[in-house]
């Protein structure tokens, strides 16, 4: 295998992983945009969905059958954390909020250890063996597949948020919530809309990427780290930022891995790290975001 | 009670027993070592070693209002700094000391610098993949830390002369060193340093016009913090005796968060109350099951949040509102109790002026009642900053009440609990 080939196959393998990271990520920038808040609990809230995933599963639901219920569930759920954990502290200062999602964080984390044990479960792998081979560099259908799913995703969320009248009243409320209220709009509402489709999007990295890190509940701990430098490099106010950040974010991460011999597989964690100081040192309002600008 | 309290509270009496509940602490600190069996003395040792990095926090999260989710790596960090020096250096273990506090300080304004030029929760990101990086980091660089095996060094001796045990003379040495951090924290905060922290953390654009220098604080803060960390690492290894990547993996930076939260953020003794949370709570609800500790710090984490944001520090001073606003208003009775519960639209409470006045009373010094006494004040700024959750939630949970006024101004005011705090400057 050539030396070119052999780049190429870590790129596409780097997409793949990075499509997984930028489905979580666009789940952070959704709650971010509406709501001003980074929610830390999302990583652990896409792999309650993934453990509801496995159990349909394992009791014998097709997956195909399974992963539409799982992301009803999600959306029902992620209203649910909205009313009734977000919305009591909403409009408090940063850090209430901050600590309450860091108490949902160990609260879900802990809850799926109870209910699931801690140990490690397989989880189906959704799509077939085998790929495809483009000129030397072999693309698994997982892979495409994974690629394939967080494309939908992301085609669906652009035709809901540009092209409906639901989209467009959660647009106000995400530009500006008060005058958004003046003018009719259940905030709300909208707002527990905005975290259910962000925890559905959540559900969709966590079920993607539980057949390579097989299902545990610190299983996004990881995933989440990276969604974060994700958003942080592509603007937290920016879907666009998010998925780019995360592909980019992904590449990174398998050539790091695979080209700097210092790092290697195990210290491949400190990648996401690098990025986001880089990004604040260089600009830190990310490739996408807009600069925040201070009005007393 | 509060008339007890309303009589004690002045002048000579006041000082008195304040000196009297100073001594009476001391006593009971120094003896308890010679009183309970040594797996409890060593519990208790443990406690106070996390007040410590608490008290460090504290700094950071209560009254400087910005977070960190990985204080566990700052901790290790000194925790190593010490077990190599001890192993490889063998310096002696007083030496270790200083090289950790200062080695902390150091990474803390490295991670500091670009992560608190921005508002928001740039350092929440940074310290968070800080504190997932280091395990592996401490696993790769086997031949310094021993890698996933760990180093296992000396434990503090006693001296021949003391006549003491192992796990006494660690008790007495880690609450010296304890005693002299949570002093200095309180002093720090009396500081010019500190009025500057409280005032970005209360508003962050009026302090910048008055002349605060917005990033410096805050990176000064979080570094004073990551210190504090380091020296309650460093402990942790004089009294281990062992360090290892898996002891300090993200979960301790959380548990530490959560300890804080409940002991009470913006208090003075909250880290201890923290602490012996962050102690006993796994070990007793870790017999119940593996997951139980998350669960419980989980749920005591939102609800603290929600009906008692000072923690347990906070909640005397709080019952006793609620009971005096119970009972018959008495003029001078009425007068000293907090009232932030009664006073969702933001007045500035009738005890807002005590709190300045025992702020500004650093003169007599160490006097320990103003430590009890910023309780209830420290109540007051961490109702203006943090809270305001308290008067809000019961509107939350009505569903009818959702889209009220009251909700509306949320959106635009943000520092909704600024102005009594601003009086101060």
């Amino acid at each position: 295998m050539s030396a070119v080939t052999e780049f190429l196959q870590q790129v596409v393998e780097g997409l793949g992983s990075g499509a997984v990271y930028a489905s979580l990520a666009l789940a952070l920038v959704l709650i971010y945009r509406f709501t001003g808040i980074v929610n830390f609990a999302q990583g652990e809230l896409a792999m309650l969905s993934t453990y509801v995933a496995w159990q349909l599963v394992a009791s014998g639901m097709p997956f195909w059958l399974a992963l539409p219920v799982t992301l009803a569930v999600s959306f029902a759920g992620g209203m649910l954390v909205e009313r009734i954990v977000i919305r009591p502290v909403q409009g408090a200062p940063e850090l209430t909020v901050v600590i309450v999602t860091v108490g949902l964080f160990i609260f879900v984390n802990a809850l799926a250890g109870l209910i699931w044990s801690f140990t490690v479960k397989d989880f189906p792998q959704p799509f077939p063996d085998g790929g495809l081979d483009l000129a030397g560099v072999r693309v698994d259908w997982s892979t495409l597949g994974i690629i394939g799913v967080v494309a939908v995703v992301m085609g669906l969320l652009y035709l809901l948020f540009q092209h409906t009248a639901i989209g467009l009243t959660m647009r106000a409320v995400a530009c500006n919530p008060a005058s958004a209220r003046l003018s009719g709009i259940r905030v709300g509402r909208v707002l527990m809309l905005g975290w259910g489709l962000a925890a559905t999007v959540g559900a969709v990295s966590g079920v993607l990427v539980a057949p390579l890190l097989f299902l545990e509940p610190n299983m996004m701990g990881g995933v989440l780290i990276y969604a974060f430098a994700a958003a942080t490099l592509g603007g937290f106010d920016s879907p666009v930022g998010a998925v780019v950040g995360g592909l980019f974010v992904g590449v990174a991460e398998t050539l790091t891995g695979a080209y700097v011999d210092v790092v290697g597989a195990d210290l491949k964690v400190g990648v996401p790290l690098v990025i986001i100081l880089a990004v604040l040192l260089v600009r830190p309002q990310g490739l996408f975001g807009r600069a925040a600008v201070e009005r007393a | 009670m509060s008339t007890i309290i309303a009589t004690l509270g002045t002048g000579r009496a006041r000082r008195l027993r304040a000196a009297l509940t100073v001594l009476l602490a001391a006593a009971v600190a120094v003896g308890a070592p010679f009183y309970f069996a040594p797996f409890q003395v060593f519990q208790l040792t443990m406690v106070l070693l996390y007040a410590v990095a608490l008290a460090g926090l504290n700094l950071l999260v209560g009254f400087g209002g910005q977070i960190s989710l990985g204080h566990g790596a700052f901790f290790a960090a000194g925790a190593y700094t010490a077990a190599v020096m001890l192993d490889r250096y063998d310096t002696g273990h007083l030496a270790t000391l200083p090289v950790a506090a200062a080695g902390c300080f150091l990474l803390g304004l490295g991670f500091g610098v670009p992560a608190l030029r921005l508002r928001g929760l740039y350092l929440a990101l940074v310290t968070l993949a800080f504190a997932v990086f280091l395990p592996p980091l401490l696993k790769r660089l086997e031949p310094v830390t021993g890698g996933s095996m760990g180093l296992t060094v000396d434990k503090l001796q006693p001296p021949a002369w003391s006549g003491l045990a192992e796990d006494q003379w660690l008790y007495l040495v880690v609450l010296a060193v304890t005693a002299v951090a949570l002093l200095l924290a309180r002093n720090l905060l009396r500081s010019r340093v500190g009025r500057a922290l409280l005032a970005v953390r209360d508003n962050e654009s009026a302090a910048e016009v008055m002349g605060v220098r917005l990033s410096l604080h805050k990176t000064l803060a979080f570094a004073w913090s990551a210190m504090f960390a380091g020296v309650a690492g460093c402990l942790y290894t004089w009294v281990i005796g062992f360090v290892s990547p898996d002891s300090f993996s993200f979960v301790l930076s959380i548990t530490l968060l959560a300890g804080l939260v409940v002991g009470g953020l913006a208090s003075l003794y909250g880290p201890l109350l923290g602490a012996a949370f962050v102690m006993y709570v796994p070990s007793v609800s870790q017999d119940v099951s593996e997951a139980a500790p998350g669960v419980v710090f989980g749920l005591l984490i939102i609800t603290v949040m929600f009906v008692a944001p000072t923690g347990l520090a906070g909640l005397p001073g709080r019952v006793r509102a609620a009971v005096a606003r119970r009972l018959p208003r008495r003029a001078p009775t009425s007068a000293r109790t907090p009232e932030a519960e009664s006073a969702p639209d933001g007045e500035p409470e009738p005890d807002a002026e005590s709190g300045p006045e025992s702020l500004a009373e650093s003169g007599p010094g160490g006097d320990p009642e103003s430590l009890a006494e910023s309780a209830p004040d420290a109540e007051e700024s961490a109702a203006a900053s943090a809270p305001d959750v308290s008067p809000k939630s019961p509107a939350a949970s009505d569903p009818s009440a959702t889209d009220t006024p009251a909700d509306l101004a949320v959106a635009d005011a943000e520092p909704v609990g600024a102005p009594p705090r601003t009086e101060k400057e």
